[in-house]
């Protein structure tokens, strides 16, 4: 009997994950039937696909070649009313989200304010936009003014929370040195907290802003209000070329307020 | 040489009470404040000048009038969504995996160390990141519906469309952050660029990769249970003809199931990213 054992010639990679062969095995195969499966829950009507081809076509060419004059009144109308509702929205979400965002730092209040906080917080967080925006629409009617409510009350989620945990993260030591020199709760707020968390939350405001924006194309399509309600009916008249225009406003735009908020918070650091 | 205490440009007297800033800085501060609440004040008259404001006061009594509708529940019409449920689950999986697919190589020409070319090729990647990050999947969703008819369809290809920006950004900006050591040492052995590609950066991204990948599965699945409000299939589509018809319990069960869903699966992505990381 020889000890001889044959070693592979080739050297190969070891698995990074799931070192044992038979769990991968395991895992590769419901993956497999996995997809198998919901493949064939997605039941394509290969004709239907075929005979919209000609109108992907003619999305690409209207993309191509975009006409922005045609409904540029409709346009300009959906612009403004997004642009407004974006600034006045995040102005008003981001005043309601700093008390909020404060009680939900756990070195700064006590556990029941804490609590509630951090309710509302989630909340706002887990609900989408639209749906907040169908019930906010039925509530006041059409128009930008149900888009604002909805941002506001979105952006309440994302930015208080984030800066909860910016002010949970601010150096103690900072803090301590202030309330060691005698200040009060607000003192402290003033002096050792705000210092610390005032160029994230700029940040973050100029972050929620391109995101408000954003938002503001899509709740149009249930009512709210800016220019998703243009873009919806430019899509729903099949007007390609319109929709296309609309698309590539609101890509600039988005481009050009992430270079501005990317600058702007290079500017202040 | 003897080190001079007053510096050349300080004031003459000093005044006795501290400040947190100087004068300037503070009038600075104001007339920011000043513009910002200018523009709000001239954003909100802009927006306001169509709105019905008999329909806000109606507001409060309208809201408790759809609470008291929607209350309680229909748990009987729960078995009934159990199919758009998973159709919902499809969607965003199927997008993702098909997202996925393609920012992959999106994100090996966004970076700036693998890019073929920093001219041409990269700034094209880039523009297809922000144009993916800048449509939001419902957009994408409308579009799809209206070339290729609705169904479940439009949904996987609208989710997949919209996670090609989120994945590129975040793997083409971990690909930038690589270890340029661990690739000088590999290709010292004389691999090709490929294999540098396979043995050096691919390692080196994999587990962010596999994070990045988790989140946004999460966050498809949030975005995949609204898609059937535009015809894109999935539990959105009971959504709307609930709503359209004024069934507000069935409503209320819909949004209970979405909510319930959307907590699970933050549940399941963050154990996952923590298993990974």
């Amino acid at each position: 009997m020889s000890l001889e054992t044959t070693y592979p010639t080739r050297w190969r990679r070891p698995p990074r994950m799931l070192r044992d062969r038979r769990w991968r095995f395991v895992v590769q195969g419901a993956v497999l039937a996995y997809l198998v499966l919901a493949m064939g829950s997605l039941d394509i009507e290969w004709s239907r696909v075929v005979e919209g081809l000609a109108r992907g076509q003619r999305f690409v060419e209207g993309f191509l070649q975009p006409d922005f004059t045609s409904r540029w009144s409709d346009i300009r109308q959906g612009l403004i009313e997004s642009l407004t509702m974006t600034l006045t929205a995040t102005v008003v979400g981001v005043l309601i989200s700093v008390p909020i965002g404060i009680g939900g730092a756990r070195n700064l209040v006590p556990a029941p304010v804490y609590g509630i906080c951090r309710t509302i917080i989630a909340v706002s967080r887990s609900l989408q936009e639209i749906i907040i925006a169908i019930f906010l629409v039925a509530m006041f009617g059409f128009g930008p003014l149900a888009g604002f409510m909805t941002l506001s009350f979105a952006s309440i989620g994302f930015i208080a929370k984030l800066l909860a945990e910016d002010i949970e993260e601010c150096d103690v030591h900072q803090i301590e040195a202030v309330r060691a020199a005698g200040a009060s709760w607000w003192q402290v707020l003033h002096y050792a907290i705000q210092p610390q968390v005032m160029p994230r939350l700029i940040g973050l405001s100029m972050y929620r802003l391109d995101i408000n924006f954003r938002e503001s194309a899509v709740i149009g399509i249930v009512g709210a209000g800016g220019i998703g309600a243009t873009l919806n009916t430019a899509i729903d008249r099949y007007e390609y070329d319109s929709a296309g225009a609309i698309l590539l406003i609101v890509i600039v735009i988005v481009m050009l307020s992430e270079y501005g908020s990317s600058y702007l918070r290079r500017f202040l650091q | 040489m003897k080190p001079t205490l007053v510096t050349p440009d300080a004031p003459a007297a000093y005044a006795d009470v501290w400040t947190f800033r100087t004068p300037r800085t503070r009038l600075a501060l104001w007339c920011g404040w000043l513009a910002l609440v200018a523009l709000f004040v001239y954003c909100w008259q802009v927006m306001n000048a169509d709105t019905m404001w008999v329909f806000v006061a109606d507001a409060p009594t309208q809201a408790v009038d759809i609470g008291s509708r929607m209350w309680p529940p229909s748990l009987s019409y729960l078995p009934e969504l159990m199919k758009p449920l998973w159709d919902t689950l499809n969607i965003a999986t199927l997008g993702t995996l098909g997202g996925v697919l393609m920012a992959v190589p999106v994100a090996f020409l966004a970076a700036r160390n693998t890019t073929p070319s920093s001219i041409l090729i990269r700034p094209l990647a880039l523009w297809v990141i922000v144009a993916s990050r800048s449509i939001n999947s419902l957009i994408w969703a409308l579009l799809l519906v209206a070339i290729i008819g609705p169904g479940l369809l439009a949904g996987v290809v609208a989710i997949a469309l919209r996670s090609i920006g989120f994945v590129g950004k975040l793997l083409y900006e971990a690909i930038e952050e690589t270890d340029i050591r661990q690739v000088e040492a590999v290709s010292a052995t004389g691999a090709s660029s490929m294999q540098q590609l396979n043995y050096a950066i691919v390692p080196q991204i994999l587990p962010a990769f596999w994070g990045i990948t988790m989140f946004r599965w999460d966050i498809n699945i949030r975005e995949s249970t609204i898609l059937g409000l535009v015809g894109a299939g999935g539990i959105g589509l009971k959504l709307q003809s609930s709503i359209n018809v004024l069934a507000w319990p069935q409503v209320a069960t819909i949004l209970l199931l979405i909510l319930a869903t959307v907590i699970v699966s933050e549940w399941v992505s963050a154990r996952v990213r923590h298993a990974i990381l």
